[in-house]
């Protein structure tokens, strides 16, 4: 108890270990590269493109039919341990000739190491992409969202439905850059289409909590279920 | 200051060529003094302008000196719907229906820039003001207001409540939406006060 209390700063290891302090002057591109990207291109070299430095965070771009085996490796291999996955999104460019580009974010918390995988999607077909799950049960609705707001439909994925915007949402993908910002249709179109939803009709039963608790629901809901509505939107 | 003066609505004056007698007036008079004096909010905060009503409700400023401090969140015990932030298209069915939950007498304060209009979210997620869904009382310009012009609407409110005669047998009638359109307003209407820059179809302004 009299050991004193040593103040940490950001950017700073703390005092006698050996910890890394955070990178200061850090270059645009080039730079000290994950060396996970060079396992990578070693053991999927039919997957992989090429990987480059950019702000000191590694990219690694892959094909997109080989991404869920690169992460499988990344999670399960000793040497890697990428136990934490960020993020899942997509990014389009304001060009008819770039691709959508699927982007992953990947923590490997006991090596400190940070690596993005990213995935060209070619426009002017459907675009997909296998889905993560799989590995990291995370990635269910931030796939849902890169689905709702993009419309790139992940294969493997259990439930892949929106989630942001209601289920019978028709005007399309909303972060795509043909999408009018306003939305397609007229405002009172848009409002009569919210409207139609059943806001009280809200779960279905595949929600396993709902029917876990079903003999408690209200008669009405009890009904509305056991009469096979699946979503009630 | 700047404001126009507005008539007093704490006296009622006696018109003896209505068909209202003195009686009348009178109960009028104590019930909307009751009414008015014990509004019951019901809290709809959905983004910043929640923030400014909570600072509204609590000790500096004090909804309680209007007999506001039991927020009802249920809306069978609600007087006064506070919308407080804008409303997506996915809340549309929901403040529609809290509002049809709550009993009659009912009023709506639309607080804010977004709640009244849509504010800046001109988007493809955003209600153009929720005038489009439920019928509002007093608007509450700002963004967010601050709890001094929550109280001013608020007030405002207060006294067309004192305002009301049960002799309007007008007063208590739940409008109904348009079947086909479920909605209160006439489509074109809608398009029109919220599209001043033309048809959104044609808002493209990525160039593709």
């Amino acid at each position: 108890m009299s050991e004193t209390f040593a103040v940490i700063h950001a950017g700073h290891a703390a005092p006698g270990s050996s910890a890394p302090a955070t990178q200061r002057k850090v270059a645009h591109r080039g730079g000290a590269r994950n060396p996970s990207a060079e396992r990578i291109a070693e053991r999927f070299a039919h997957y992989f493109v090429r990987a480059e430095v950019i702000w000191g965070d590694t990219n690694v771009y892959l094909k997109p039919e080989g991404v869920l085996e690169v992460v499988r490796y990344l999670h399960d291999d000793a040497a890697e341990q990428y136990d934490y996955l960020v993020d899942v999104t997509a990014v389009e460019y304001r060009d008819l000739e770039l691709p959508v580009e699927m982007v992953w974010h990947l923590r490997s918390i006991p090596y400190r190491r940070f690596v993005r995988l990213k995935s060209p999607l070619p426009k002017g077909q459907p675009l997909r992409v296998p889905s993560v799950w799989p590995v990291y049960m995370s990635a269910d609705w931030l796939e849902r969202e890169c689905y709702d707001m993009f419309g790139i439909v992940f294969e493997g994925h259990p439930d892949l439905r929106r989630i942001l915007m209601w289920e019978q949402y028709k005007e399309g993908y909303p972060l795509r850059k043909d999408f009018p910002l306003r939305g397609r249709f007229s405002r009172a179109e848009q409002l009569r289409q919210a409207l139609t939803q059943n806001p009280e009709a809200k779960y279905s039963m595949e929600e396993l909590s709902i029917a876990d608790a079903f003999e408690d629901l209200p008669r009405d809901m009890r009904q509305r279920l056991a009469g096979g509505e699946r979503t009630g939107e | 200051m700047g404001l126009a003066p507005r008539p007093d609505a704490t006296s009622v004056s006696f018109d003896p060529p209505s068909q209202e007698g003195w009686i009348t007036t009178r109960l009028d008079m104590l019930v909307n003094w009751g009414r008015a004096g014990s509004l019951w909010p019901m809290p709809f905060g959905t983004a910043c302008c929640a923030i400014e009503f909570m600072a509204s409700a609590a000790s500096r400023f004090d909804l309680a000196r209007f007999g506001m401090e039991r927020m009802s969140f249920s809306p069978r015990q609600a007087d006064v719907l506070i919308c407080a932030g804008r409303v997506p298209f996915k809340l549309a069915p929901v403040i529609r229906r809290i509002y049809q939950q709550m009993p009659q007498p009912k009023w709506v304060i639309s607080m804010g820039a977004c709640a009244s209009s849509g504010g800046m979210f001109d988007n493809y997620a955003v209600v153009q003001g929720i005038d489009t869904i439920i019928p509002v009382d007093v608007y509450v310009p700002g963004c967010p207001p601050r709890p001094e012009g929550l109280m001013y609407g608020i007030m405002m409110l207060q006294e067309k409540v004192k305002r009301e005669r049960m002799s309007d047998t007008t007063l208590r009638d739940e409008m109904e939406p348009d079947p086909s359109s479920n909605l209160y307003i006439r489509p074109s209407l809608i398009d029109e006060i919220s599209e001043p820059f033309g048809n959104s179809v044609h808002q493209t302004r990525s160039g593709l």
